[in-house]
């Protein structure tokens, strides 16, 4: 009696898991409790996968150089100026090389960079007065991982703004310093793409030199030492296109400065972004702006001059962007709002599910399961005669509970999940199968039917634990390799052998208890 | 009802058949590997763009190459995809060098050449919305702008809810209940508002193809992906080995990985046999079946443990006999069940799975076949062998009675 109860519990607990309460008794209503519970996986639900890769070194080459200015301007102020401070070497964004220290000063300057660099770089002395700073490896290290780290939040706000439910952005393990997007129900890869790859590196700069007609002219006019300065064209939608522009190298403000952003529209309604400036960036901005009045300034968007003008006064922490379309006003300010992507992104992978190939693929898995499962249903019944009955109830107490886990753990059911189902269902059974053989030889050898039921249960136990771990064993390295939907494979074996474990062997042998304790002694067990 | 009683076969006589057997199928999968068909990856293995195309009319594979051909792509490869009747084709290309910054533009030439192939019913489509192919971003931006119920103007402050309750009605009517594909937008009456309806007749029109997915995968994430399938399959070879060693002997875990592998070997091999592609998930069914495989393996290996337990004396050539002749029934019924379950799958599961479920269906009869004519022969081998050489005869009869 106890176990008939516990049994019961089970069955409700996972009758819950898998409708939770239903707000009505119509059919609608069971199948919308039943899609709230079993979240369906992308290929049944349609939606967009993508998988992105940071470009990290993008993000360490920002570090240094912006290290690069401060050493610069450190050697200044101590009074022992160097005659450049580089990078020489564009694939190795970790190095700086400082030249030129005045000789005499050797052991101010090694004692300058070991306190203010030692904790991140490496320290070290070339011949004629040269240096070397190496970003440290577990440094270079920790900026990469949060460049990922931040590149997701800032995916995730961006995506979050565009209103896909439940999307999933992740580090994605198969590669180093890659994401996985899946954005389910979601259709419009061109406009996520537009979201996601924007990295918005919004600038502003001093204007040094233009516009120029020509790159040339621009060039030419460079009288200042050349990794000081940095070229920049003119935006693609505004009067600036096809101007060149010499820009101090060093922004003014940048990315992480711009607190909020909104677009609105100038006083000739052409869309604009107006933005406004964290306080510490609003203090150097009002700073810089008093003490230059009457020079330009250049609004650089992902390193085109978008816009340029004169300071006419000291500006503090807010300012607008003129020159931009309606789309491009709204994009930018929803890039500035969600913070901008520490690197850029490649793509490495992008697959979209059509909802019509989600929709048939559903039915077609369904089908198959309910032809599948009535096979082995209706064949056991036909071999086994009463004790088919049994195996077919623990078969279908196997399913509640695979699918109730389903819908506790929030497991994606994906179609070869559904394929996963049916697999079960074929392979539960093998437990019961194994178990009425052992019976029937048991009764064979002469043995009495409470006799033959304990006996089989106990020889078959053996083998079935060895079949489960043998199995369990692949799904659980299925699930450690796997993707999406072959984690939801994975998944739904590796539930429904444990399911299998409790129904085959605990409710099947209850089941025969209980039919032996009501028979009379010698009496037949309907066993085929 | 009961089938096998009393069997009384003897299966090691056979072994020199299993053997010429097994090597027949496993030496032509592997010439076919080497040779003929080779193994065909999937794209998501070897990276590059496929696109899946519903059509309205029986899609011509000559016309679809010739819309290729004039855009300029080259190399690609068209497939039917599922049944005639279902009307639909795969379009692959292979993957391109330089492709990693420009991952997508295999994919939107094809789309934008077939745009152009099948929109080109002269000027009607110029400039108009693919109602085939639309979004729901689009359909709502263009319900929006042309507000066929004038709703901007009576300033109804739910216009664009209105609209886009519309067009998920549209897009639902079109993917769920079409499959994805309008014959006429006629179609729509009684799903949209009549307004929607004749506003749409005028600005929309239908391509006559639908793309209902597309995969494009770059070389990197192609060539990570072989990697962890082929280091997930040996895991999962030498954990069935540890699993078995531990409760076995270490002969039992190599004759039953041995018929392991045997049996994925011969499943690779009909795979490149049939030309059929092996895909992510077909790695999938694979490892499922080292696992299903190495069940029915168990089951005969518990026996003859348990025959050896009882009586030692015995031959072990007769106990094997005998372990396989008790347990055959079982074998059989087990391994027609989960076939039957896999031949529904493999039947009514559709395109998506027919790669998964075809090595399944393979998988299960060789699996089957190689737990009683591979794994068990070996065993005795072994121990003829280690008899030769004046070595212990019996074999051990595991180290643990019971759980």
């Amino acid at each position: 009696m106890r176990k008939t109860l516990l049994i019961v519990a089970v069955l409700l607990v996972f009758v819950f898991g898998i409708f939770g309460i239903p707000k009505g008794f119509g059919p609608s209503a069971w199948k919308t409790a039943f899609t709230d519970r079993i979240h369906l996986g992308l290929d049944l639900k349609g939606g967009i996968h993508l998988v992105l890769q940071v470009m990290v070194q993008e993000a360490v080459s920002a570090e240094t150089d912006n290290a690069v200015a401060r050493v610069q301007a450190e050697l200044q102020q101590g009074g022992f100026p160097a005659r450049s401070v580089l990078k020489p070497d564009p694939k190795h964004p970790e190095l700086i090389q400082i030249q030129g220290t005045p000789p005499d000063r050797v052991s101010d300057v090694r004692s300058l960079l070991d306190s203010r660099y030692g904790t991140q770089y490496t320290v070290g002395s070339a011949p004629n007065n040269s240096w070397t700073l190496t970003m440290k490896q577990t440094e270079v290290q920790s900026i990469e991982q949060r460049a990922v780290t931040q590149s997701i939040d800032t995916i995730r706000s961006r995506i979050n703004a565009l209103g896909v439910r439940e999307p999933t952005i992740q580090e994605y393990n198969l590669g180093t310093n890659q994401i996985l997007v899946e954005l389910p129900g979601s259709d419009d890869l061109s406009r996520v793409r537009d979201i996601i790859q924007s990295t918005a590196r919004l600038e502003i700069h001093l204007v040094v030199g233009g516009p120029f007609p020509t790159e040339q002219a621009a060039v030419q006019s460079i009288t200042e030492p050349q990794q000081n300065v940095v070229m920049a064209y003119g935006g693609t939608e505004s009067e600036l296109l096809g101007q060149y522009y010499v820009l101090q190298r060093i922004p003014i403000v940048a990315g992480d400065d711009f607190r909020d952003a909104q677009p609105s529209v100038d006083e000739n309604g052409r869309p604009d972004a107006t933005f406004i400036l964290s306080r510490s960036a609003g203090d150097r901005f009002y700073q810089f702006t008093s003490t230059n009045i009457g020079k330009s300034l250049a609004v650089v968007l992902d390193n085109r001059v978008q816009e340029a003008a004169n300071i006419q006064q000291a500006i503090r922490d807010q300012g607008r962007i003129t020159g931009l379309g309606k789309d491009k006003a709204q994009n930018l300010s929803l890039m500035l709002r969600t913070g901008a992507l520490p690197a850029s992104i490649h793509y490495l992978q992008e697959s979209v599910v059509g909802p019509s190939l989600g929709a048939d693929s559903i039915r077609k898995g369904v089908l198959a399961s309910i032809v599948g499962m009535l096979a082995v249903m209706i064949f056991m019944l036909v071999y086994y005669h009463g004790a088919g009955i049994n195996a077919d109830l623990a078969l279908m107490l196997n399913l509640v509970i695979l699918l109730g886990f389903m819908g506790y753990a929030g497991a994606d059911l994906t179609l070869p999940g559904i394929a996963g189902v049916i697999l079960t269902i074929g392979m539960g059974v093998d437990s019961n199968v194994l178990i009425f053989e052992r019976i029937r030889e048991e009764l064979r050898a002469g043995k009495v039917p409470a006799a033959a039921v304990d006996q089989g249960f106990a020889h078959a136990w053996v083998t079935i634990v060895d079949t489960h771990v043998t199995t369990i064993v692949s799904a659980v390295i299925l699930f450690l390799f796997g993707t999406g939907p072959v984690k939801g494979f994975a998944i739904t074996l590796s539930f429904g052998l444990f399911a299998n474990l409790f129904t085959a062997v605990f409710v099947s042998r209850h089941i025969f208890d209980s039919i032996l304790k009501r028979k009379q002694r010698g009496e037949a067990l309907s066993i085929g | 009802m009961e089938l096998f009683r009393g069997v009384n076969v003897d299966w090691l006589g056979k072994k020199w058949y299993f053997l010429a057997f097994s090597l027949i199928f496993s030496v032509s999968g592997v010439l076919s590997i080497l040779f003929w068909h080779h193994i065909k990856l999937g794209i998501d293995f070897r990276g590059g763009t496929l696109v899946y195309v519903q059509f309205e009319q029986p899609p011509n594979a000559d016309r679809i190459r010739q819309a290729m051909d004039r855009a300029g792509i080259n190399g690609s490869r068209i497939q039917p995809y599922g049944t005639a009747a279902q009307k639909q084709v795969a379009i692959s290309l292979a993957q391109k060098e330089t492709q990693e910054s420009a991952l997508d533009a295999g994919r939107e030439t094809i789309v934008q050449a077939l745009t152009a192939n099948y929109s080109s019913n002269g000027a009607a489509s110029q400039g108009k919305l693919d109602l085939d192919n639309a979004g729901q971003g689009a359909l709502v931006q263009y319900l929006q702008q042309s507000d066929p119920e004038h709703l901007a103007n009576t300033g109804a402050v739910d216009a664009t809810q209105r609209y886009a309750q519309q067009a998920t009605a549209i897009l639902q009517h079109r993917d769920r209940d079409l499959s994805g594909i309008f014959s006429s937008i006629d179609q729509l009456n009684g799903v949209a508002d009549p307004a929607v309806v004749s506003q749409l007749k005028q600005g929309a029109y239908l391509s006559g193809f639908h793309v209902f997915a597309a995969d494009v995968i770059g070389p990197q994430v192609g060539a990570a992906l072989r990697k962890q399938a082929l280091l997930a399959t040996l895991y999962s070879l030498a954990g069935m080995l540890v699993y078995l060693w531990f409760r076995f002997e270490l002969i039992y875990g190599v004759a039953a990985v041995v018929a392991v592998f045997h049996d994925t070997l011969i499943t690779v091999g009909a795979f490149s046999l049939a030309d059929k592609e092996v895909t992510l998930t077909v790695i999938a069914a694979i490892l499922t079946l080292i696992g299903y495989s190495m069940n029915d393996t168990i089951v005969v290996f518990d026996r003859i443990r348990e025959n050896l337990r009882l009586s030692r004396r015995e031959n072990l050539t007769t106990v094997v006999n005998r372990s396989i002749n008790q347990t055959l029934s079982r074998t059989v019924l087990t391994s027609g069940l989960t076939f039957m379950t896999v031949l529904s799958l493999y039947l009514f599961g559709g395109e998506v799975l027919r790669g998964f479920s075809f090595a399944l269906v393979v998988g299960i009869l060789i699996g089957t076949y190689s737990s009683i004519a591979v794994a068990a022969p070996m065993l005795v081998a072994y121990q003829e062998w280690r008899a030769k050489r004046g070595k212990r005869a019996v074999l051990p009869a595991g180290k643990r009675a019971r759980v």
